[in-house]
C-alpha cells in the first residue's frame, strides 16, 4: 500500500506536532514490546549474582561481564536433563501434530466437508480451552491410566496442543491451492499416495513447515501441563525447570537460559518470515 | 455417462447413468463417497483429540457434579434418612444407629482412607463437621443404644440438623453443590439456597476480578495495539517489515521469559525502579512497588496479549485503501474527523477479532499471575490450580474449570460468529 501518512509541506504547525507526537507515542509502545528482551540479554552476562545492572555494568567494565551463568547452565545436570526431555517431546509431538494436523487440514478444504464449521471449531478448541482446564482434565485421565510421569504422556498432550496450529497454517496455504493441479496428477496416472506427495506437498509446504514449527514452539514453551503431569525434576522440560528456577531457587541462571531462548524465536522467527515470502512469491503477491 | 431413457410415448421419462440407475441416486451415491473420503482425512486428528482432549475435560467437569464419595461409605444411614426432612426435627434413633455403626467400620479398614475423605468432603459443606466424625469414630464402635444420646455426648454437632442434612446432600451422587460454592452459595439444612458466611465469599469476587483484570488488559491492548497497527500499515513496506519484527520478536518469545523479564524490570530493586531514583524522581527508600500486585500483572499481559491484538488490527488496517481518506479530506474534512468518521469505522472488524482474542486469552491465564501476581493480582485459573494441588477439593476446582470454560466457549462461539475461526492467521 502506497505511504499516506507523510507530511506535507503544507501541513499547518498543529498538523506537524502531531505528526511527531503520533511517532514519540509509537515509539514508546515499540519500546513497550521490546524492552523484556533488551533488558534481559545484557543481564545475563552478569558478573554478580544479582537481578540489576551494576555500576561497573554501566561503565563497560570487562570484569563486571562474565559467562558465570552460561557456564553454570551447561554444565548443570538439571539443566541439561531438560533440554534433552524439552528436544524429545518437542520432536515427536510435531511430528504427530504435523501429520495428523495436515491430513485433518487437507480433508476441511475438501468441498464436500460435511460439518466444516463445526469440526474446524472442535479442532481449534484446544488452542481456546484456557490451559489450566486442559492441564487438570488431563491430570486426572492420565492417572487413572497411568501416563503421569511418563514422556510418552507429555509428547501426547503436546501434540494435541499442537495440532490446531497445524490446521490453521495449513487451511490458510490450501485456500489459494489450485485443484486442477493433483485431478492433473490423477488423469496422468498417479495413485493417490504419489500425487499427494509428488503434487500437493510440494506446494503447500510452506504452510505445513509454518505448522511445524508452531506446534514445536507450543509444546518447547508449554508448561501448564507439565507442571500438572510430570512431579520428578526427571520429566522436567525447559519451561517448567526454569519455573523452578523463578519460584524457588532464584538464580541468574535463568537469565542465561531466558536469552539462549531468545535467539531460538529469533531463528524460528526468521524461519517463518522467509517461508511466508516464498510462498507469497510462489503465489505471485 | 448420462443418457436420457426415451420411454415407449417417445417422451423423456427419467435421467439415468449407463447402466441404468437413476441419476439422482448416482450423484447421492459419488457425493456420499466424496464426504466420507474428506470426513476420513479428518478422522484420525478427530479421534486423536477426543481421547486425549475432549474426553480428559469431560471426565473432568462431570467430576464437578458427580460425587459418590459419601454415598460409597455411608449407604445404610443414608436409606435411613431417605424419607428425613429437616421440618420434622432430629432424624429417628435408626439414623443415629446407622451412623455410629458406618463410622465405626469406616475407622477399621482406616487403611482405604474413606474416612479422612468422607471428614473433608462434609467439612467443605458444614465447616467444624470434620472433628465430629473423626471424634465420633473413634468412640462409635463401643457405643450402646440409645445412640441418638451417646452421639450428641459425643459430639453436639449432631444435635444439629444441619450436620444431617449435610450428609443427606452430598448422599446424592449428582449434585450441584460445588456449583453453589463456586458461586459462593450453600444449602441451608430445609434446602433452600442461601449465601456462604461472609468470610468464605471469595468466588464471585473473584470472577469479577477475573473479567475486570481482562477487561483493563484488552482495553490496554487496544489503546497501544492501535497506534502501532496504523503505522505499520500505512508505512511503506520496507518501514513496516522492519517495525514488524519488533511486533513479531516478543510474540516469538518464550512466554516464561518475559515474564522473567517483567520481574527483573518491575521488582523494587529492579531496572525501572534503579532508573526512576537515578533520574530523582522516587526516593532510594520509597521505591514504588510494581510488582506481585495487580499493577505488576496487568502490565506484564499486556505486553504479552499485545501482538495478538497487533496483528487482527493490522491485517485488517492493510485492506483499507488510504484514498478514502483523501477523499474525505479532499471534501473538506478535517483530518480527525476523517480518521474518526471514515477509516475508523472500517477497522471494526479488526478490532472486534483483536479484542475478543485478547480477552478470551487474557480470561484464562495462569502463568503471569501465578508469576508475578501476588496476593491480589491472582485470577480465576490460579484458585483452580489451588484447588487441584493444594487444598485437594476437585469438585469445586471442576465447578469453577466449568463456569470458566462456560464463559470462554460463548465468546469463542461469539468470535466464530464474528470473525469465524476459519479467518484466525498467524503471524
Amino acid at each position: 500500500m502506497a505511504k499516506v501518512s507523510s507530511l506535507p509541506p503544507y501541513a499547518t504547525p498543529m498538523e506537524r506536532a502531531w505528526y511527531y507526537l503520533f511517532r514519540v507515542i509509537c515509539g514508546c509502545v515499540f519500546l513497550f514490546l521490546i524492552m523484556p528482551i533488551l533488558v534481559i540479554i545484557p543481564l545475563s552476562f552478569n558478573a554478580t549474582p544479582y537481578f540489576t545492572f551494576t555500576e561497573g555494568m554501566l561503565a563497560f567494565e570487562a570484569e563486571a561481564y562474565s559467562l558465570r551463568w552460561y557456564q553454570n547452565f551447561l554444565t548443570n545436570d538439571r539443566w541439561l536433563t531438560s533440554i534433552e526431555n524439552s528436544v524429545i517431546v518437542g520432536i515427536l509431538s510435531t511430528i504427530l501434530a504435523t501429520t495428523l494436523g495436515t491430513l485433518a487440514a487437507l480433508g476441511l478444504s475438501r468441498e464436500k466437508m460435511p460439518q466444516r464449521t463445526l469440526i474446524m471449531g472442535i479442532l481449534i478448541s484446544p488452542m481456546i480451552v484456557p490451559l489450566i482446564i486442559t492441564a487438570a482434565g488431563i491430570y486426572f485421565f492420565y492417572s487413572s491410566v497411568q501416563l503421569t510421569d511418563s514422556l510418552l504422556g507429555l509428547v501426547l498432550a503436546h501434540t494435541a496442543l499442537g495440532t490446531p496450529f497445524v490446521v490453521i497454517t495449513v487451511t490458510a496455504t490450501l485456500i489459494g491451492f489450485d485443484k486442477a493441479l493433483p485431478r492433473a496428477g490423477a488423469m496422468c496416472g498417479a495413485p493417490p499416495t504419489t500425487v499427494f506427495f509428488k503434487v500437493i506437498l510440494p506446494l503447500i509446504l510452506p504452510g505445513v513447515i509454518a505448522g511445524a514449527l508452531f506446534a514445536f514452539v507450543t509444546s518447547f514453551d508449554e508448561v501448564v501441563v507439565v507442571l500438572f503431569v510430570a512431579s520428578s525434576p526427571e520429566q522436567y522440560t525447559i519451561p517448567r525447570q526454569m519455573w523452578s528456577g523463578i519460584r524457588e531457587q532464584i538464580s541468574p541462571t535463568i537469565l542465561a537460559v531466558a536469552t539462549l531462548l531468545i535467539g531460538v524465536s529469533i531463528l524460528l522467527m526468521t524461519t517463518i518470515e522467509l517461508l511466508r515470502r516464498r510462498s507469497e512469491r510462489l503465489r505471485g503477491l | 455417462m448420462a443418457q436420457i431413457a426415451i420411454g415407449d410415448a417417445g417422451k423423456p421419462e427419467r435421467l439415468t447413468t449407463a447402466d441404468g440407475t437413476p441419476l439422482k441416486q448416482a450423484l447421492g451415491r459419488v457425493e456420499f463417497r466424496a464426504k466420507t473420503r474428506a470426513f476420513l482425512l479428518v478422522a484420525p486428528l478427530l479421534v486423536f483429540l477426543s481421547i486425549t482432549f475432549l474426553f480428559p475435560i469431560g471426565q473432568m467437569l462431570f467430576r464437578s457434579l458427580h460425587d459418590p464419595l459419601v454415598s460409597g461409605v455411608l449407604p445404610n444411614t443414608l436409606a435411613t434418612l431417605e424419607d428425613w426432612s429437616a421440618e420434622d426435627g432430629l432424624p429417628p434413633e435408626e439414623a443415629f444407629a446407622a451412623l455410629a455403626q458406618e463410622l465405626a467400620l469406616a475407622r477399621e479398614n482406616r487403611f482405604s482412607g474413606d474416612l479422612g475423605r468422607v471428614a473433608t468432603r462434609l467439612n467443605y459443606e458444614k465447616p467444624g463437621i470434620r472433628s465430629a466424625v473423626t471424634r465420633t469414630a473413634r468412640s462409635a464402635a463401643r457405643m450402646e443404644a440409645p445412640f441418638k444420646e451417646a452421639m450428641i455426648e459425643a459430639d453436639a454437632d449432631w444435635g444439629k440438623l444441619e450436620s444431617w442434612a449435610t450428609i443427606q446432600r452430598l448422599g446424592n451422587v449428582y449434585n450441584a453443590v460445588q456449583y453453589l460454592a463456586a458461586v459462593d452459595r450453600r444449602y441451608n439444612e430445609f434446602g433452600d439456597i442461601v449465601m456462604q458466611a461472609e468470610q468464605r465469599q471469595i468466588y464471585v469476587q473473584l470472577f469479577g476480578r477475573t473479567l475486570w483484570m481482562s477487561l483493563l488488559v484488552t482495553s490496554m491492548a487496544l489503546l497501544l495495539g492501535f497506534p502501532i497497527s496504523y503505522l505499520l500499515a500505512t508505512q511503506p513496506t520496507r518501514v513496516s517489515n522492519v517495525l514488524m519484527i519488533l511486533v513479531l520478536l516478543p510474540f516469538w518469545t518464550s512466554l516464561l521469559v518475559r515474564t522473567t523479564s517483567w520481574i527483573v524490570l518491575l521488582q523494587s530493586e529492579g531496572v525501572l525502579n534503579d532508573i526512576l531514583v537515578w533520574i530523582g524522581l522516587v526516593g532510594d527508600n520509597d521505591r514504588i512497588q510494581m510488582i506481585y500486585n495487580q499493577t505488576g500483572t496487568v502490565i506484564a499481559m499486556t505486553q504479552i496479549l499485545l501482538p495478538f491484538m497487533v496483528l487482527p488490527l493490522f491485517s485488517v488496517m492493510k485492506t483499507i485503501s488510504p484514498s478514502h481518506m483523501r477523499a474525505a479530506q479532499s471534501l473538506g474534512a478535517p483530518r480527525f474527523q476523517a480518521f474518526w468518521k471514515v477509516y475508523a469505522p472500517q477497522t471494526l472488524p479488526g478490532v472486534g477479532a483483536g479484542c475478543l482474542l485478547v480477552f478470551i486469552l487474557a480470561i484464562g491465564y495462569y502463568i503471569t499471575p501465578a508469576l508475578v501476581g501476588g496476593q491480589d493480582g491472582q485470577m480465576i485459573s490460579n484458585f483452580i490450580a489451588f484447588h487441584m494441588q493444594s487444598s485437594l477439593n476437585w469438585g469445586l476446582a471442576a465447578a469453577l474449570g466449568g463456569i470458566l470454560l462456560a464463559g470462554v466457549l460463548a465468546l469463542y462461539w461469539l468470535y466464530n460468529k464474528l470473525v469465524g475461526v476459519e479467518r484466525l492467521t498467524l503471524g
